[in-house]
């Protein structure tokens, strides 16, 4: 997630890596990396980033941050719960991959080069 | 040819969601996705969030994924359905081509094509679902799904900074990005060729696919490698994974 201040909401550090802050610690799935206290409604990025070991690089020219995903498990995939995919369509309109539940799903990535 | 094998599947309960993955967004895959009409969720991904999330590094890749939400089958390379309508074609060759296209064609033929085991295995998981041998347990697919080492995530973080510039219109701001990328995650055909196809090189509806230095300015490349002296580096033979039943 790119960010351009590193206190956030903390909905927004939640949505932008795909960890939820919760007692127990950060979780995504059924993995929880545990936190030294339950993070409150805004977070120190920076802060939160370190402890479940995700990459942050800072662009100084633009004042930007970007929080990479974690490699805590070495793979790509921390479970084989598929996370909530949201992408816009060509009209800008958003799709909830969650909203397949039901079906099965290929998702299908390619390229226009 | 993947809209049809979805129309087959759909009645049996199955949804293609195609995402193109490109930093020019709508603009990038628009001529494409309107000349698929697609019936299914056609998807963009303007930040290669299908690379963070389920470690995508080429493309066709595919991931599956089951009626309860869980992923099946980690990103792997996902070759078109047998039998195609038509031989896919990119648009508007000239008639003339240039040697960097014969050059690049004469190494795609030599990339290998698993066609048939994969379709195969589709198939198989769609009749038989988790009985299926092709469906994966959870521990086979995390362990299956892609390296992702510090570096490589550190890799991530500089890409997205990437396409997050190029957004703005800063792409020299961004091409530093992609180079770090590129360094950090040496695997992943898709940051390569993601950043090669926005630097021209050739005028005309196939600048994008040129990816490499121009034959008028060739020092002005701004990357390590491009796509002709990667393929050959590596072998045309190793480009694309081999399907792993």
């Amino acid at each position: 997630m790119i960010i351009d201040n590193l206190t956030i909401d903390k909905d927004a550090f939640e949505a932008g890596t795909g960890w939820q802050l919760k007692a127990e610690g950060a979780c995504k799935g059924d993995v929880c990396i545990p936190l030294p206290g339950e993070p409150g409604s805004t977070v120190d990025a920076q802060q939160l980033a370190d402890l479940m070991g995700l990459p942050v690089v800072h662009d100084k020219a633009h004042g930007l941050w970007s929080i990479g995903p974690e490699s805590t498990g070495a793979r790509a995939l921390t479970t084989a719960q598929a996370p909530d995919l949201q992408l816009p369509d060509l009209d800008g309109n958003v799709f909830h991959l969650a909203s397949l539940t039901g079906q099965k799903v290929i998702v299908y990535a390619w390229a226009p080069y | 040819m993947w809209r049809k094998l979805r129309d087959e599947l759909h009645p049996k309960g199955v949804e293609l969601v195609t995402v193109g993955l490109d930093a020019l967004g709508a603009e990038g895959c628009r001529p494409f996705i309107e000349a698929a009409e697609p019936t299914h969720p056609s998807l963009i991904d303007q930040h290669h969030v299908l690379a963070r999330l389920f470690g995508v590094i080429n493309i066709p890749s595919s991931i599956w994924i089951d009626e309860a939400g869980m992923i099946v089958r980690p990103a792997e390379v996902a070759p078109a359905p047998p039998k195609p309508d038509a031989p896919s074609a990119p648009p508007d060759m000239p008639a003339e081509m240039p040697g960097r296209f014969k050059a690049m064609m004469s190494e795609v033929v030599n990339m290998p094509n698993d066609t048939e085991p994969y379709h195969e295995a589709l198939n198989d998981w769609v009749e038989k679902g988790a009985d299926s041998d092709y469906a994966l347990s959870p521990e086979q697919v995390v362990e299956r799904s892609r390296p992702r080492t510090a570096d490589i995530a550190r890799g991530h973080a500089h890409f997205e900074l990437a396409t997050h510039l190029e957004t703005r219109g800063d792409h020299e701001a961004a091409v530093g990005h992609y180079r770090e990328a590129h360094r950090l995650v040496p695997n992943s055909w898709t940051f390569r060729r993601q950043a090669w196809s926005l630097e021209g090189g050739i005028d005309g509806p196939m600048t994008r696919f040129w990816q490499g230095p121009s034959d008028t300015d060739p020092d002005a490349w701004p990357y390590e490698g491009d796509w002709l002296t990667d393929i050959r580096r590596e072998g045309a033979e190793n480009y694309n994974e081999r399907f792993k039943a």
